[in-house]
């Protein structure tokens, strides 16, 4: 089993770990993707409390860190099944996401309405959701009443990410009574949000 | 002015709607109280080249690594400054608040001094509802009354990382100053505060952490050094500190350091938030702190057979800890006694005794 805590902090790659060990077949060993000497050090400990041979491989600023249990890493304990719990709290990522359109890409207009829906549908279901999504123009109408994508939207609010439509575009389509998820915004805010970011994504 | 976001949060009106009431203050932090310290070697090396004025009235300054400045004003009066402030390290706004103003008052305790007033130094998210940064506040002030002294003003930027703390200024009476640089060979040391904020704040970031545990931490944070400040300086006492972000052993050393003798630590004597804790540190729940203060400050230190959780939780950063003094070895039970009779220091420990600086020259740390 692999796992790949790189960029994670701290108490998190333990965390994972913590969740993993019970999980492995006997015989079988773990390997844990780090890039930082806090996230080693802390899984270095781990492995001494779990009774895990320890291997380390080092390639750059990468160290795989390799347990091969001695014995059975018992699951039982109260920290691990709250490990878990906690796995399930998703991350978000600093990502600014802008939709301006209700259709994604050129060409059909209808392929166009089922590429964006399918695509709100796959952010909301990643391991770790955007931090910000701006709506405007055309993408106005998806955080609407009357949206194909409103349950997406409303799950990635969620799990934490902010969800913003243009309000000079509610406005120009009259729809702004139909807003059904997130908060109104202006250019102003819209601008401090994509000049505090290194770079924003627009769908 | 503090004042001043409070009254632009209420103006924006086209504002997002804010984050929600279940967002986790603490999951705003990169990282916990003061483990977001500078180590002390990195603050050292960044100041190194820097002209600085002398001046005959400032008894203690930056050079002296000490938890405040101390400034002669007449010969009976001299103040004492201090700034502190960090990320939340408590989810709940309040405790936050009364944390973060506990840590900074405590640097003028360890001096020996009195807070007078106080300045709110802050950062808020701009569309934090405007009620919690109302509580932060509200923790910070009441935490300033309790203290006996008053918040007169402040600033506040906004910042998508939320920043609470105090600038604080008190009074000494410079020859009753306590440095941490005074500890004679023959003292004891006596901490008054329990160990382990630094794992269970981390723990209680992944939720690894028992519900009592955290409260047990908040409680110990939001407690003033001031009771055990009364207590001390009516005893023979020659040297203070407050351990914080540097853990109980770099705090320690710099106390060695500074009157140039080696200290001898009964790692088992301290006492620890909850059993639990040796538990988070063998599983390896240890802060970035733990390896900044560890990397400073290993070389000077003989871990003996000591196992290495242990030694983690000494290595480790804690936030608003205890006062750490050094007192003279005839007083030392009379000192204990009182801090565990006055009922808010029920911590208070004897934790180790002062030597001469090692034959090999230079302060050192023995763990036994």
């Amino acid at each position: 089993m692999k796992i790949d805590a790189r960029n994670l902090t701290c108490p998190k790659p333990v965390v994972l770990t913590l969740e993993a060990l019970p999980k492995l077949a006997p015989g079988e060993s773990l390997q844990v993707l780090v890039n930082d000497s806090v996230a080693e050090g802390n899984l270095t400990r781990l492995a001494d409390e779990k009774d895990c041979e320890l291997g380390v491989e080092r390639s750059g600023k990468d160290v795989t860190l390799t347990f091969s249990p001695r014995g059975e890493v018992a699951a039982s304990e109260a920290a691990a099944t709250e490990a878990a719990a906690f796995c399930n709290v998703p991350d978000r990522t600093s990502a600014v996401v802008a939709v301006d359109t209700d259709s994604m890409g050129r060409g059909s207009e209808e392929l166009g309405h089922i590429l964006m829906k399918g695509l709100i549908y796959a952010l909301a279901h990643q391991d770790q959701v955007p931090d910000t999504m701006l709506f405007y123009n055309g993408g106005a109408r998806l955080t609407c009443e009357g949206s194909e994508s409103l349950e997406d939207i409303r799950e990635l609010e969620s799990r934490g990410t902010k969800v913003l439509t243009c309000g000079t575009c509610l406005d120009f389509y009259g729809i702004r009574d139909k807003l059904a998820v997130g908060g109104v915004t202006n250019l102003y805010a819209i601008a401090q949000i994509v000049a505090a970011r290194p770079g924003v994504t627009v769908l | 002015m503090a004042d001043d976001a409070k009254a632009r949060q209420g103006e924006k009106g086209a504002a997002p709607a804010p984050a929600g009431e279940d967002v986790k203050l603490t999951k705003l932090a990169e990282c916990a109280g003061c483990g977001a310290k500078v180590g002390a070697g990195e603050l050292a090396r960044l100041l190194s080249d820097i002209r600085v004025r002398r001046d005959p009235n400032l008894l203690v300054g930056f050079d002296k690594s000490d938890d405040a400045a101390v400034y002669r004003v007449t010969d009976d009066i001299a103040l004492v400054q201090t700034v502190d402030f960090f990320p939340p390290i408590a989810d709940d706004p309040y405790t936050y608040g009364a944390i973060a103003a506990a840590n900074a008052l405590s640097d003028v305790y360890a001096m020996g001094g009195e807070p007078k007033v106080a300045l709110n130094v802050m950062a808020v998210p701009e569309d934090m509802p405007a009620d919690v940064v109302h509580q932060i506040l509200r923790g910070g002030y009441e935490k300033v009354y309790e203290a006996g002294a008053s918040i007169v003003g402040g600033h506040s930027i906004y910042d998508r990382e939320p920043k609470y703390g105090l600038a604080v200024t008190g009074f000494v009476n410079p020859a009753r100053m306590l440095t941490n640089s005074g500890a004679r060979p023959g003292d004891a040391l006596v901490l008054t505060k329990a160990l382990g904020v630094g794992v269970i704040t981390t723990a209680a970031k992944a939720g690894l952490a028992a519900p009592a545990d955290v409260a047990a931490a908040e409680a110990q944070m939001m407690r003033l050094n001031r009771y055990a400040r009364d207590v001390m300086v009516a005893h023979d006492v020659h040297a203070a500190t407050d351990v914080t972000g540097f853990g109980l052993l770099g705090h320690a050393l710099e106390m060695a350091q500074g009157a140039n003798v080696s200290l001898e630590l009964d790692a088992a004597a301290p006492a620890l938030l909850s059993p639990r804790v040796r538990e988070l540190a063998r599983l390896g729940i240890l802060p970035a702190g733990m390896y900044r203060n560890r990397h400073f400050a290993e070389s000077s230190v003989d871990v003996g057979d000591v196992p290495r959780d242990v030694q983690d939780l000494l290595f480790c950063p804690e936030t608003s800890g205890g006062l750490l003094i050094s007192v003279a070895a005839a007083d030392a039970d009379a000192l204990l006694a009182d801090l565990l009779a006055d009922g808010r220091v029920p911590d208070a420990r004897v934790v180790g005794c002062v030597g001469e600086a090692g034959a090999a020259g230079g302060a050192r740390i023995a763990l036994r």
